[in-house]
Order: structure tokens, then C-alpha cells, then sequence
């Protein structure tokens, strides 16, 4: 396998290193979660058609596209967080290790613990550093103090925060620098040890040095767990990720190996955009 | 000098003379009307006030049993309605934001908050002092509580739908259920708000006279007992002010003061809260 090799299209370089980019697609049962024909609506407009697309498991999977094209909606089907909202629903089926988890009877908050999201903003709750970790941990396991203060301190380290806040633990979670709010973010979703983690464009508000650093934490978490990340910015898809869906205008275009669809794209669409064309 | 400039600086200097004349006329009837509270109620202010009962006309006597009095009526005002009004604005921000009951609530509150306390106090004559048979002070209070409830449930329900969506979608995507997001997120988010709130409203509370007029009525004697008529400042302030003895002009005067500055101590407290970081 390739660990690093240079792409070039129209006049971009994208250095398209990342785990596994030259793997072939690894066998159905690998498929964490597979997006079977889903429609999603706000109200009466049909923002996602038909969508179908694997994740397979321990693998990063990045969804492109322009902005508008359905990404974040994707996404926010897998933990059902779009149940908050009556005006919206999704149609289709949407299976983690085989079961449909947008079937009614699912458990919603089980569903959420086993997978996990990161936003596009840091969203630090109002409370101290510790409490921010130690929150979502206890609603699901009775830990003694040392295990749970174990627990804090393993998800900091994880996150590359620990060094930074190890003496401040006890400080308000607003007080940090966006960068950290986005990888306390990230430390708080480890935590509860979820299966699953979505990662919707979380280096958006973030300088190149906390992208960077999520990028690395991002490569060392496909050990665990299955990724999958929406993101604007096509050389983070080319990084980070193992497989590639491009999105347009509520379709799901294209799929493929990362390094496939920056190569040789099929559709003539997902290679405009990579190249810079539209979007 | 340009002309079109010198008539620009002209029209200012216009404008703002008449900005500051009106400023200055809205502030000084306010001057007037402290300087006026200051000088009377501080003459007539002495630790008697604080230590001795109402007098009958010519002897001397103090404040104790109004004050206790207001004291009692307006904790128990303020422990009917903040829980009633707390929970009515959880209601309406967080579990019915969509449904019609809220926008029904919401209008309701709006005209209730501005709706006046005469009203309200003969509201509770008719269906808490008349069935009774006498004026007591526990009838009192849930007039004072009457008003509390507008001013909490609408304040709760701002500062609640102020708390970012964002924060509260962070929490449900770690698999937290909906009460725990609201106590533990958009109530520490909206905590100094919502303190804000209740401390305006007890500040509303402890000058209304015409509530207690037709329901704790008034009394001249010392009691803790809720069953009976009771003393309150503003209804004492009221019967000894229009009187023609002076010792009881005097001791209007002082119970003016003294509730003027529990109510500038409560606006201070509450915009240090509302100005402050949420913890």
C-alpha cells in the first residue's frame, strides 16, 4: 500500500496519504452501517433522494460536496438527531450491524450512545472541564471516583487535550480557545465509547494548527471506531479518509476508494467539483 | 466652511440640545421624587422602625409588623409562583416550542403580565377571601403569587429559547434523555437569566398595594399567623399617607424608603447576574 503519492488535478496537489487509501472495498459484513434508499424531508421538501452508501467499519469515510448538497442532512439521519425537530423525517432504512435503526421502536438514546457526534461549532456545555467528560459517561455506567477520573483523564489524552488542561480540570469549559473546545468536543463524544462517531465538518471554525491536530486524532480513532466525516475541504477528505461519497444536490453521486475518486472519479460531476469547477 | 457642512453641524447641535433637555427633564421629576423619598424617609428613619408595631395616631411606634409581614407574604409568593412559572416556561421552550397550547399559553401570560393587580387582587377576594369568610394573609400571598407567575414564565421561557440549539443537540447526540439535557444543559446555560427573572419579579411584588388591599387586608397588631389579616409595607405606606397625623406621615415615609431600597438592591443584584458570564 501506498502510503503517500501525489495527485494532480487541474494544477491541485492533494497529497492523499491517509489509512488505506488504495484498499479495495473490504467484504459486506464489514458494512457498520449501511444507508439503504433513504429519502429525508424538511416539511415538504425532499432534501435527500434515495441514498445509498456503506460505512464500513474502523474505516473513515468523508462526504463531499457543495454546500447545500445533503451532507450534514446524512449524517444527522445515522443518530436520529433530526427526531428533535417534528417537521422532519426520513423514509428508507438505515442499518447498524444489520438492525434498522430507524425503525419506531428504536431506543433513541441507546441509539445516540452507540453513535456519537461532533459538530460543526465547539459546543462546550456550561460546566467545568471535567463535568463536560464525566457528564455523558455517568448516565450509562456507575464508575467509582478513580475509575471515572481515569475514564476523564484517557478521553483528554485521546483527544490530545490532556497536556494542555490537565491542571485546569476544574475550569469552566467556555474558557478554552476554540480549538480546544472543538477536541474537548471530541473527548466527551470518546468517552462514552461509542461504536460509531460523526464528525460534521468539525475543523470548519478552526486554524490550520487545531485542524491539523484533529486531522491526526481523527487518523488514530479508525483504530476503534467507524468514522465518518462531512467536510468542505477536499484535501481533508484526501488525508483523512479511507472512502469517499460525493454529494450533489440531495443525490449521492459517487462512492468510492479516496484514492479512486480523486484519481479517476467516473461521473463527470464529482470530477468538476474535485477539480474545482463548481462548489 | 462648506454650507452644506455648516448646516449639518447646525442640525446636530439642534438635536442635541433637545436630546439633552429631554433627558434632562425625564430625569429630573426622577431626582425630585428620590430627593424628596431621602430627605423624608431618612428623617423619619430610626431603629424603632425596624423594632416597634404599628402606633395608633399620636404615639410613638415603628414598622415590625408590615414589614414581617410583607416579608412572609412575598417569600410565599415567590415559592408559589417561581416553581408554577419555571416549569410553565420549561413547558413552552423546550417540550411544546411547536404546538398550539404554547402560542396560546404565551398570548395568555403576554396579557396577564400586563393585566392590572387590582384585578388580580379581586380575583382572589372572590374565590379565596369570600368562601373563607375573612381576609388573611395566605390570600394575600397567592395574589402576589398571581403576579409572580407572567413575570417567571416569560422570562424562563426567553432565556431558554436564547440557549443555543446546538448545545442542546451536543447533549442528546452523547444519548443524554431530553430532562436530563434540560436540567444539567439549557438550565446552567439560562441560570443566570432565569435567577434574573425571578428577582425582578419579587422586585414587581413588594411595592403592589391594590392586591393586598382585597385580600391580606391590613393589621394593626403583630402576627405570623397566615389565616389572618395581615400587615404588608406598601398597604401601611398607603393608609398612613393619606392620613392627617403626622407621626404616621412620617413612618409612610420610612416604609417608602425602605422598600425603594429593597428594590434597588434586587435591580442591582439582578443586573450583576444578568451581566455576568454563565457559570
Amino acid at each position: 500500500m501506498t502510503r503517500m503519492h501525489e495527485v494532480h488535478r487541474g494544477g491541485v496537489t492533494i497529497p492523499a496519504s491517509g489509512t488505506g487509501a488504495n484498499v479495495d472495498p473490504p467484504a459486506e459484513a464489514d458494512e457498520k452501517v449501511s444507508v439503504r434508499g433513504v429519502d429525508f424531508y424538511y416539511g415538504d421538501n425532499n432534501a435527500l433522494k434515495k441514498i445509498t452508501v456503506p460505512l464500513y467499519a474502523r474505516k473513515v469515510t468523508a462526504f463531499i460536496g457543495p454546500s447545500g448538497c445533503g451532507k450534514s442532512t446524512l449524517l444527522r439521519i445515522l443518530n436520529r438527531i433530526y427526531d428533535l425537530y417534528p417537521n422532519q423525517r426520513a423514509e428508507g432504512e438505515v442499518l447498524l450491524d444489520g438492525e434498522n435503526i430507524l425503525s419506531p421502536k428504536q431506543d433513541l438514546n441507546l441509539l445516540r450512545a452507540r453513535i456519537g457526534m461532533v459538530f460543526q461549532k465547539p459546543t462546550p456545555f456550561p460546566m467545568s472541564i471535567y463535568e463536560n467528560i464525566a457528564f455523558g459517561v455517568r448516565l450509562y455506567e456507575r464508575l467509582s471516583r478513580s475509575d471515572l477520573d481515569m475514564r476523564v483523564e484517557q478521553a483528554l489524552r485521546r483527544a490530545a487535550l490532556w497536556d494542555e488542561v490537565k491542571d485546569q480540570l476544574h475550569t469552566n469549559g467556555l474558557s478554552l480557545s476554540g480549538g480546544q473546545q472543538q477536541r474537548l468536543c471530541i473527548a466527551r463524544t470518546v468517552a462514552v465509547k461509542p461504536e460509531v462517531i460523526l464528525l460534521d465538518e468539525p475543523c470548519s471554525a478552526l486554524d490550520p494548527i487545531s485542524t491539523a491536530k484533529i486531522e491526526e486524532l481523527i487518523d488514530e480513532l479508525t483504530d476503534d471506531y467507524t468514522i465518518a466525516i462531512v467536510t468542505h475541504n477536499m484535501q481533508q477528505a484526501a488525508r483523512v479518509s479511507a472512502y469517499t461519497a460525493f454529494m450533489y444536490l440531495g443525490e449521492l453521486v459517487e462512492f468510492g476508494t479516496t484514492s479512486k475518486m480523486f484519481t479517476a472519479p467516473t461521473d463527470r460531476r464529482t470530477q468538476d467539483y474535485i477539480t474545482g469547477r463548481f462548489g | 466652511m462648506p454650507q452644506l457642512y455648516a448646516m449639518r453641524r447646525a442640525r446636530n447641535t439642534i438635536l442635541m440640545t433637545l436630546s439633552v433637555a429631554a433627558t434632562v427633564v425625564g430625569l429630573g421629576w426622577l431626582v425630585l421624587v428620590l430627593g424628596a423619598l431621602l430627605w423624608n424617609g431618612f428623617t423619619s428613619l430610626s431603629v424603632q422602625v425596624f423594632t416597634e408595631m404599628t402606633p395608633p395616631p399620636g404615639s410613638a411606634g415603628g414598622l415590625l409588623n408590615p414589614i414581617v409581614g410583607s416579608l412572609m407574604m412575598t417569600a410565599i409568593a415567590v415559592a408559589i409562583g417561581t416553581p408554577v412559572g419555571i416549569l410553565a416556561g420549561t413547558y413552552m421552550a423546550e417540550y411544546g416550542k411547536y404546538t398550539n397550547l404554547t402560542m396560546v399559553v404565551r398570548f395568555i401570560n403576554d396579557i396577564l403580565l400586563s393585566a392590572p393587580s387590582i384585578v388580580v387582587g379581586l380575583f382572589i377576594y372572590e374565590v379565596m377571601v369570600r368562601p373563607m369568610g375573612h381576609f388573611s394573609g395566605f390570600a394575600g400571598a397567592v395574589a402576589l403569587a398571581v403576579i409572580v407567575v407572567p413575570v417567571v414564565v416569560r422570562t424562563t421561557e426567553d432565556m431558554l429559547i436564547l440557549v443555543p440549539k446546538e448545545l442542546r443537540e451536543a447533549a442528546t447526540a452523547l444519548g443524554v434523555p431530553r430532562s436530563h439535557v434540560i436540567a444539567h444543559v439549557s438550565y446552567r446555560a439560562a441560570r443566570a437569566g432565569i435567577i434574573t427573572g425571578i428577582l425582578l419579579a419579587i422586585a414587581r411584588i413588594s411595592g403592589e398595594t391594590a392586591p393586598l388591599l382585597f385580600t391580606a387586608l391590613n393589621n394593626q397588631f403583630f402576627t405570623l399567623d397566615m389565616n389572618a389579616p395581615m400587615s404588608s409595607l406598601p398597604a401601611v405606606i398607603f393608609q398612613f399617607a393619606m392620613s392627617p397625623y403626622h407621626d404616621w406621615q412620617n413612618l409612610a415615609w420610612a416604609g417608602a424608603l425602605i422598600i425603594t431600597f429593597a428594590v434597588l438592591a434586587l435591580s442591582i443584584a439582578a443586573r450583576s447576574l444578568a451581566g455576568r458570564k454563565v457559570v
